[in-house]
């Protein structure tokens, strides 16, 4: 099986390398494209170890093109990421080429950190929620690597042992929270749960949620947190009340232990993760049980679309060849080796058929919400600032501990007060 | 002899704490010819550089900063006392300190815990006494990080040792790491474990400066284990113990590492057990630098007061033999 994705991937990537070889020479942006005797050490900075064979694959792919570019991987884990990144920003010591992400993308843009993409770069290959995304003051500045919605994971062995149905297409919240509440019930003695799912960031749950009743995070025009909103109240008091009946495990037990190991380990039923958690679950131990279900509905469908981006540090000492390696990371034949090798959903339009062959589960669940019902991943200039907020005050309003509508009423001030220091 | 010497370094390990040990007179400079000062100012120069551009001049930026509004990238602009104004009405900052001083007070009381151990460790015809001391030194030198990983799962509340331990004579643990108070006396114990094996170093060299003619003749007189203990170990132990207490409080109002490590960013009880340093980090992780910058100085100005006020009781307790 593997063998045809290689042989078919290949191929399309030598048609690919063709194709953009003469499209580069007939319409005359040659001058964008480095010379291939390029010769030069640039690094490139990312975080996802799980995605770095892929990413070393790219890198070999690339040098077959330019053999004299030498390509260092700089791979520091999520968590300190963009601690890192800021200071390599601050002293002018930022990776040539790097991954960034919506929430941090203005900030380095707006302090002109990053080097607008070159002409080899064509808008139109890429979803245009991403170019948005990664568009400051009418310029883009990174190139889209990859995309991610959100749904529903679920693990069919726990379904059958606790006797509940399978999730299926168009199901509800009420659903959703039935049959968690009832496997964590039929389950207890042996300490599982029906849903386990990330809340120290609000794309893997609270977000959609939000969303899906119908609230918002911040208005279209960025200026107002949405957070007091009664329907956004009511995306997150879901969560409350999962948690409150024991569908899911106390915020102390996902701190304790992180959800993708409660579902890894088969500890829970239903885990809400996006698609950058395929290339893990596929090397997990339950990868024989696993299957995939769209978020269930609220009030509406809904799930925050969210990609990463390639972007070239503007200060980088070896322009000329970080950008050649960002317009090759931008390139369709890129696109195919990550999604054939399970890494990511590549952005690259119609490029993603191998990542969805990637999995024995139905991937295409992802890029139909993708299609149908995906909103823009909230974000302003500073988003770390008001995602401080949120991570701040949300676990209160998760555990309990405060009624949701006055936590939610503290983040809704709190972050108004911030995005009024942006204008 | 080599433990009356300590204090001093603990004054320079500690930068911040200036006052002089005992004891200690000022040069004579007059006595040096120029070349002579020439020479001496040539071999300090490498070691001066380096503490002049690693430790003054950061501790002199930070102060500098503290007094500005420093974002992400932008340049520092001079906004005076805010920082400190909007520090001082921010509960956190008392929330961080009283964890700050709960760590601390835990840290303190491994220190009879080394005590104890070291004159158990130092009995005369002890075997395996060097097996003994490596395999408490070993926690000092692995990495936090990696510690902390080990401490997780043992503290993990759903599938940890300890409550796997505890169910078995049918009590149910709470989530160690992620529930008030208890996370600040997890994050403690695993601080003691880590302090023993350097306490415990520092104290074994100290117990065997003891001249062992006291111990004879105190036998002599007829004073048992415990009285010797009391009336010759501990005396004489005084400056070992007074070096371990400065640095124990030194090291623990840098807490930070551990209380990452430990508790993960995820952690709802986080901003409960934060320690002063990790305020730092949050704001200065959170874009909002010269806030940062003002708690690092009170971190600072908290860690000279202590070390300070220590240098000042040691008066009373410690004896210099």
């Amino acid at each position: 099986m593997r063998k045809i994705f290689l042989a078919a991937s290949a191929s399309v990537a030598a048609v690919a390398l063709l194709a953009s070889c003469t499209s580069g020479g007939a319409n005359g942006s040659g001058d964008d494209v480095a010379d291939a005797s390029l010769s030069a050490e640039i690094s490139y900075g990312f975080w996802d170890a799980s995605q770095q064979p892929a990413m070393e694959q790219i890198v070999a792919d690339f040098n077959e093109e330019y053999p004299n570019i030498k390509i260092t991987s700089q791979v520091t884990p999520y968590t300190n990421y963009f601690t890192k990144l800021q200071t390599q920003g601050s002293s002018d010591t930022l990776p040539d080429v790097f991954w960034i992400n919506g929430p941090n993308f203005q900030l380095y843009a707006s302090n002109d950190l990053l080097a607008p993409v070159t002409d080899a770069i064509d808008p139109a290959d890429y979803p245009e929620a991403l170019n948005d995304l990664y568009t400051f003051d009418g310029e883009q500045y990174a190139v889209p690597k990859d995309f991610d919605t959100v749904a529903v994971f679920y693990n069919k062995a726990i379904f059958d042992k606790a006797g509940v149905e399978y999730p299926t297409e168009g199901w509800t919240w009420d659903e959703f929270h039935t049959k968690a509440k009832a496997i964590s019930d039929a389950l207890a003695a042996e300490g599982i749960f029906g849903t386990a799912s990330g809340l120290s960031g609000g794309q893997e749950m609270y977000y959609n949620t939000i969303l899906q009743a119908g609230g918002y995070v911040i208005s279209e025009d960025g200026v107002t947190s949405g957070y007091d909103d009664p329907k956004s109240i009511a995306g997150l008091q879901f969560i409350a009340d999962l948690i409150a009946d024991g569908s899911s495990p106390s915020l102390s037990g996902l701190s304790d232990t992180t959800p993708d190991q409660w579902f890894v380990n088969g500890k829970s039923g239903m885990f809400w993760t996006g698609t950058w958690s395929n290339a893990q679950l596929l090397a997990s131990p339950i990868v024989d049980s696993i299957g995939l279900a769209p978020l269930p509905k609220g009030e509406r469908e809904a799930t925050v679309i969210h990609g990463l981006a390639n972007a070239v540090a503007s200060g980088s000492k070896e322009l000329a060849a970080a950008q050649a390696f960002q317009n090759y990371l931008g390139s369709e034949e890129a696109a195919l080796t990550q999604a054939e090798m399970g890494a990511a959903n590549p952005a690259f339009n119609e490029s993603q058929d191998d990542f969805i062959a990637s999995a024995p589960w139905d991937l295409q669940v992802f890029l139909d919400e993708a299609d149908n019902f995906s909103f823009p991943y909230p974000a302003s200039l500073n988003t770390a600032e008001w995602n401080k907020v949120e991570n701040d005050l949300l676990p209160d309003a998760f555990s309990g501990r405060r009624p949701v509508e006055d936590v939610a009423a503290e983040i809704a001030d709190k972050m108004n007060a911030i995005l009024a220091g942006e204008q | 002899m080599t433990s009356v010497e300590r204090p001093k370094r603990a004054g320079v390990a500690a930068p911040l704490a200036t006052p002089a040990p005992p004891g200690r007179s000022p040069r004579k400079h007059s006595r040096w010819s120029g070349g002579e000062l020439g020479w001496a100012a040539f071999f300090v120069l490498p070691l001066f550089t380096g503490v002049v551009v690693f430790y003054l001049w950061p501790i002199v930026r930070n102060a500098y900063l503290s007094f500005t509004t420093f974002g992400a990238f932008s340049d520092a602009k001079f906004t005076g006392v805010k920082n400190y104004v909007e520090l001082s009405a921010d509960p956190m900052l008392w929330r961080s300190m009283l964890n700050t001083f709960i760590y601390v007070g835990f840290l303190l009381l491994g220190i009879p815990i080394a005590l104890v151990v070291a004159s158990l460790l130092n009995r005369p015809g002890l075997k395996f006494s060097k097996v003994y001391r490596t395999a408490f030194f070993l926690p000092y030198v692995a990495m936090p990080a990696a510690i902390s990983m080990v401490w997780r799962v043992i503290f993990n509340g759903n599938f940890g040792v300890f409550n796997y331990l505890l169910s078995l004579i049918g009590i149910r643990g709470p989530n160690w790491l992620s529930t008030e108070w208890v996370a600040l006396m997890a994050v403690g114990l695993v601080g003691i474990w880590i302090a023993l094996g350097f306490n415990l170093i520092i104290l074994s060299a100290g117990i065997t400066g003891i001249p062992p003619e006291m111990y004879e003749a105190s036998a002599l007189d007829g004073a048992t284990g415990l009285r010797q203990f009391f009336a010759i170990t501990l005396p004489l132990l005084s400056p070992s113990i007074f070096f371990v207490s400065v640095m124990t409080v030194i090291t623990g109002f840098q807490l930070f590492d551990l209380l990452y490590a430990l508790m993960g960013t995820s952690n709802p009880q986080i901003n409960n057990t934060q320690s002063l340093v990790y305020l730092f980090f949050a704001h200065f992780q959170a874009g909002d630098k010269g806030y940062a910058a003002a708690v690092g100085v009170i971190i600072m100005i908290l860690v000279g007061i202590f070390t300070l006020l220590q240098f000042r009781l040691q008066k009373k307790w410690v004896t210099y033999a």
